[in-house]
């Protein structure tokens, strides 16, 4: 098992080594360079060149390389050029955010997806069944950012049921010990304060949800019909056992399996998801923050970013691969 | 013997022809003879089935039916179109800045847009424009994909330890590409190049290759396990001949679906694009992402110039996806009963 | 407006959510404050960059800087002309080297040091010898634009010499500062919010404080990112600057020297999008906004909201770079293009109401301004015929630049006015290559002559016509790639006659030059609005867009 999780490992650093200089070649090409980004609109080319250099941007690019891989194993991500502050700081400032967000997301997704995954596969054919696969199929298919727009327009802006911007209401005061707002609140008893922040949520979670819960309900659905059809199962109806005992113990159960290993796959994306949802909601976490940089061309935020989605990426699917061992004798073999 | 069918030229093959076509007939008489294939050679058994099902599916249907209006439209939109969809014919009676619009009326039937273009041409050549960036985009994931997908898996089928060794280096570049989501991918890709309608297309493009490549790869793989294969191997077929005449035709199957599944996410990926402002910016090539992108800040108060590109996006995505998701479910065995 | 009540009928899902998380019984809340106290929340375009206004050179720093910090001088409230600031009066020498400034009396910092000359002269000799990185250009941008440079150059930064000579303390409240060399940004620059003063407890926090990180990797000081050691003058004082939700928090200064702010406490919230702005302030999460797109004013006005319109103070124009496209180098052609735009279209339909098409780079508020320029009609037919007789009959191709993602006070919806110049160009036979780039990379290019054709624009910083034109047209430069000689010895001349009557006559003059050489088509000049929910008393608003939100208040 040991030997299992160490070669993984070392699998991993062939991975992210090559990852690194993917991002280093393509981020440091960008036509116009950050320079720009720094100086104001009548900025001299004198003020520019030496801009340039003072980034280091003159140095052969091995150099430059070498230096940006010393700097990440620091866990130093460079100083984003728009706010003057380490990237990992800006990150770490907004990640509670963004979790919060992106829990809210998988929450909402498992909630609903499973149970009409799973009722979708026992009725097959039927009118559920049809709106379940129609249903997934249309939010895959709906551009996330749209949608998080319409959701704005209609219950934000149209019926007031939810705040349009924000993580929390303006002037609200709150303690802070964690920086996840509903945690705090709740560990603080501010219920005001969680269940602002809960409404701040419902939206954006609810956008950010709509392609983990297409994929979660279609997942569900075809393992469950898969496993349905497997011997075992019809052993067990043969058998006589309690058709309900069948249901959790054999079919949900073994249905779960690759479920589990969609939603932490779903990760990544969910975070691609987040830079579009939040930038219409205005959340301040990571995604909105991403969004303007790509905006300005915030080159060392693009970079750590994208370095922060693989590894994490990376570092999911090596537990997927290992409670999957656990979970499953036949894979350790291999 | 380590060989790769990248390294065989055409003219090779044809000079040993007589002796190949020989072997093939018997690795072919071989694959029916296990009820692997009927006997027309590429499997277009499985093809035919396929499709005689799908025939009885709706959703394969209303894939289908969405798909060939969409293709239509686009192939014949200079003609559908009344008007240029660029020309500002009616540019002084929309007045954006006081939210004064120009909904449907007799000469323009969807309407003008901010800028006093014809809605509906803007929206039928849309559709060829949506098309192209689908296509080309899914085409150069394919190509790629296939390419690396095809090495790997050929390499790791026949090629011994070397061959693995190239298998392994190809797959950990694609491990690399896939711990990306696809939509960052092309992000990076379009904010390098900056942002033009070649760049959409290649960012999207390039943001499917390790789907294509892992799924060619596990194909062949897959196959290359069969026993025909190892008969053939047996009867002294050589790798590359069976590499390319058996085993890469028959792992296409999963590929192609794949391509019609791609051509949807290439359509919404493309949007989002436009979104991130990394969009085509010409204006004389209206595409339903820049439009969608356009009209967003319009949404309360004209909310058709979003909806109708929105519309066009979501459907067309709809189409190819219930294409692509029925080929699938009609190809796989597990679901043939 | 927020009432917690409007949020209570949440959806199935917060309850499920809340319910999940929270399995404990509720406690009620002690924190429901009543109008009087509430925060006032104004969503800016962005998160300021910097606490130390010095810093940097971004105006949503400055929106936050000009409540805490002030200057030597100032602009009249909602107005463009220089008024006494921390300094009552001022006098200028003969020459226009020697400034004198009368500072006002009783003035706290907000750590209730004293203000008096000595302090100012300890502000300007700070910055005069600031050392090492705090001489990159992005950390001092404006002191080297107005005062050339630092008393002891570093070299790894090519910073200009000092201007700045001395500050010498005459009495408890007569500051004379010296510059070596006479210029009409002058006194314009001492009214630049990047020049706050501040207590003297305060320098000697940051004495020592450094700019940290290696060379690509330049840290604030502790000092511009923490709130606590920063003390000005303002009518508020800053309270925290909460980087993770883009905000910073000002409260009252209860000791201020005039009349003291009418929020106890206001919050700066950063907000990019525009409609992201304005359903904020629709669903009373906050209080006002700015930078308001011409579309939503109607609306907004219409439900009851309070959208006072600028004064206008800016200039849109479309530039032909002469060197980088040989048609454009011609005058005929020039004229021809500044004949086959609809810059009426513009104004009457993408612009705020209130717009006019601009004659000259100069908006006609700004004394300077002069009616005898050379205008250009919309004639398509008579811009075909001059291309003809140039002998472009076929037209040419011309790469046109333009910015995404942003909008200026002076160009709302950038994309908007370059598709409809693209389609008056193509209509004549000139073939638009469209070239977008994103806001931070775009004036970079254009300043370094890669675009041909492109839309730019400038809102005044203060009242000087040298503010405008003086930046673009003093010599040459790669932006408009235009060498007119007798105009930029001109310039120079104007600018540096201390003879205010001659220098507007000059100013005068130098427009009509400027028409005659036709660098670019001038396009419009608008107003820019700004929005207040109604049960706000706005401050007066201000045409430069600096305005004092310690005149506002809840109604």
């Amino acid at each position: 098992m040991l030997r299992f999780i160490v070669r993984r490992l070392l699998q991993l650093i062939p991975t992210l080594g090559g990852l690194s200089i993917l991002l280093f070649v393509w981020l440091q090409r960008l036509p116009g360079g950050p320079e720009y980004a720094l100086l104001p609109d009548d900025a001299t080319p004198e003020q520019r060149e030496m801009l340039r250099r003072s980034l280091g941007l003159d140095e052969p690019l091995m150099v430059q390389y070498l230096a940006f891989l010393r700097r990440i194993a620091q866990g130093d991500l460079g100083t984003s050029l728009q706010t003057s502050r380490p990237v990992l700081d800006e990150f770490l400032l907004r990640f509670p955010a963004t979790f919060e967000l992106g829990l809210t997301a998988i929450l909402i997704a498992v909630v609903i997806g499973l149970p009409l995954g799973y009722l979708a596969a026992r009725r097959r054919g039927t009118i559920l069944d049809f709106a379940a696969v129609g249903g997934s199929l249309l939010g895959i298919c709906t551009p996330v950012f749209f949608l998080a727009f319409i959701l704005k327009v209609v219950f934000a802006e149209g019926m007031g049921l939810f705040p349009s911007a924000f993580r929390l209401a303006p002037g609200i005061t709150r303690t802070d010990i964690t920086g996840f707002v509903v945690l705090d609140g709740v560990m603080t008893r501010e219920w005001d304060v969680v269940w602002d922040a809960l409404a701040h949520l419902a939206l954006p979670g609810l956008a950010l949800a709509s392609i983990p819960l297409a994929v979660i309900t279609r997942m569900t659905r075809a393992s469950v019909l898969e496993v349905m059809q497997e011997d075992y199962v019809r052993t067990a109806n043969a058998k006589g056992l309690n058709r309900t005992t069948v249901r959790t113990r054999h079919v949900l159960r073994n249905a779960l399996l690759p479920v589990v290993t969609a939603v932490g796959l779903l990760t990544g994306s969910l975070f691609a998801g987040a830079v579009l949802t939040e930038s219409v909601f205005a959340f301040p976490g990571i995604g909105s923050f991403v969004y303007i940089a790509t905006q300005e061309r915030d080159y060392p935020v693009l970079t750590g970013f994208i370095l922060l989605i693989a590894t994490m990426y990376v570092f999911i699917n090596l537990l997927v691969d290992i409670s999957y061992s656990l979970l499953d004798p036949r894979v350790r073999a291999q | 013997m380590p060989t790769t069918p990248s390294s065989q030229s055409p003219s090779e093959t044809e000079e040993k022809e007589p002796l190949h076509k020989r072997k093939a007939a018997k690795v072919d008489r071989l694959a029916e003879l296990m009820g692997d294939r009927s006997d027309d050679g590429h499997g277009a058994g499985i093809w035919r089935e396929a499709f005689g099902r799908m025939r009885r599916s709706p959703m394969a249907i209303t894939g289908a039916i969405i798909v060939v209006v969409f293709v239509l439209v686009a192939l014949l939109s200079p003609l559908i179109a009344p008007y240029s969809p660029t020309a500002q014919t009616w540019g002084s009676e929309v007045f954006p800045n006081r939210n004064e619009f120009v909904g449907p009326r007799a000469e323009n039937w969807l309407g003008l847009d901010h800028l006093g273009r014809d809605l509906f041409s803007r929206m039928v050549i849309g559709a060829r424009q949506t098309l192209m960036v689908g296509v080309v985009a899914t085409f150069v994931g394919f190509l790629f994909g296939a390419l690396l997908g095809g090495v790997a898996g050929a390499c790791t089928v026949l090629g011994g330890r070397w061959g693995r060794q190239i298998d392994n280096v190809i797959m950990r570049v694609i491990d690399m590409m896939l711990a990306l989501p696809s939509l960052l991918l092309a992000v990076t890709v379009a904010a390098l190049v900056g942002p033009s309608l070649t760049t959409v297309m290649l960012a999207v493009g390039i943001a499917q290759i390790p789907i294509f490549a892992r799924l060619l790869r596990g194909a062949m793989i897959s196959q290359g396990n069969r026993e025909y294969v190892l008969a053939a191997q047996a009867m002294g077929v050589r790798n590359h001949k069976i590499t390319l005449t058996h085993i890469l035709p028959n792992s296409m199957g999963p590929v192609l679906v794949q391509s019609t599944l791609t051509l949807a996410t290439a359509i919404i990926d493309a949007a989002a694009l436009s979104y991130l402002g990394l969009g085509n910016p010409d204006a004389n090539f209206p595409e339903w992402g820049t439009m969608l992108s356009e009209a967003q800040r319009f949404l309360s108060s004209a909310p058709a110039l979003a909806v109708y590109p929105a519309l066009g996006i979501i459907i067309t995505a709809l189409g190819f996806t219930l294409l692509g998701e029925s080929l699938r479910e009609a190809l796989d065995p597990k679901l043939r009963k | 407006m927020f009432t917690k009540s409007s949020r209570k009928p949440l959806g199935l899902l917060a309850v499920a959510a809340a319910l999940t998380l929270v399995a404990t019984a509720c406690a009620e809340s002690d924190r429901d404050s009543g109008d009087g106290d509430q925060p006032f929340v104004f969503g800016a375009a962005g998160d300021i960059t910097s606490l130390d206004p010095f810093l940097t050179n971004d105006g949503e720093t400055y929106r936050y800087s000009r409540q805490v910090f002030e200057t030597l001088l100032d602009h009249e409230s909602g107005g463009s002309e220089i008024v006494g600031g921390l300094a009552e009066t001022w006098d200028q020498s003969e020459d226009g080297t020697v400034w004198t400034f009368n500072l006002r009396d009783n003035v706290t910092f907000h750590d209730g040091d004293e203000f008096n000359a000595e302090v100012v002269c300890a502000n300007f000799d700070r910055w005069n010898n600031l050392t090492g990185a705090y001489q990159s250009s992005n950390l001092s941008y404006y002191w080297q634009s107005i005062f050339g440079g630092f008393a002891e150059p570093d070299e790894d930064f090519s910073t200009g010499e000092s201007r700045y000579v001395s500050c010498d303390a005459e009495d408890e409240l007569t500051a004379v500062i010296e510059i070596s060399e006479y210029s009409s940004i002058f006194p314009g620059g001492f009214s630049l919010a990047a020049f706050g003063i501040m207590s003297p407890t305060t320098l000697e926090t940051m004495e020592g404080q450094e700019v940290t990180g290696d060379e690509g990797n330049l840290s604030l000081p502790d000092f511009a990112q923490n709130a606590g050691s920063l003390a000005g003058t303002g009518p508020f004082t800053v309270e925290e600057w909460n980087q993770d939700q883009a905000e910073v928090t000002l409260n009252r200064h209860e000791d201020y020297w005039g009349e003291a702010a009418g929020f106890e406490t206001m919050i700066l919230r950063g907000i990019p999008d525009e409609t992201a702005r304005r359903q904020a302030l629709e669903a009373g999460d906050i209080h006002g906004y700015d930078l308001v797109a011409p579309a939503d004013v109607a609306p907004l006005e219409d439900a009851g909201f309070q959208v006072p319109t600028r004064d206008v103070f800016n200039v849109l124009y479309m530039a032909y770079q002469q060197e980088s496209h040989d048609a454009l180098g011609e005058m005929e052609v020039r004229e021809a293009l500044s004949h086959a735009v609809d810059r009426q279209r513009i104004v009457d339909t993408i612009l705020p109401e209130g717009g006019e098409v601009a004659t000259q780079f100069h908006p006609d508020t700004l004394d300077g301004w002069s009616e005898d320029v050379r205008t250009f009609d919309y004639d398509p037919d008579k811009a075909r015929d001059m291309l003809a007789d140039a002998g472009y009959e076929d037209g040419f191709d011309v790469e046109f630049c333009y910015p995404t993602e942003v909008t200026r006070p002076y160009m709302p919806a950038p994309k908007d006015i370059f598709d409809v110049i693209t389609e008056d160009l193509q209509e004549v036979g000139v073939n638009v290559e469209a070239t977008p780039y994103e806001w931070s990379v775009y004036s970079g290019q254009v300043d370094s002559g890669n675009c041909p054709m492109y839309l730019l624009g400038w809102t005044g910083d203060y009242n000087d016509a040298y503010n405008f034109i003086g930046t673009w047209f003093s010599t040459h430069n790669d932006a408009w790639g235009m060498d007119e000689d007798e105009l930029f010895d001109k310039m120079t001349e104007v600018s540096t006659n201390p003879d205010e009557e001659a220098r507007v006559a000059g100013y005068q003059e130098l427009n009509e030059m400027v028409m005659d050489a036709l660098p670019g088509l001038p396009i419009s000049s608008s107003p820019p609005s700004i929005a207040f929910a109604p049960e706000v008393e706005p401050p007066n608003v201000s045409p430069l867009t600096q305005e004092n939100f310690g005149e506002a208040s809840w109604k």
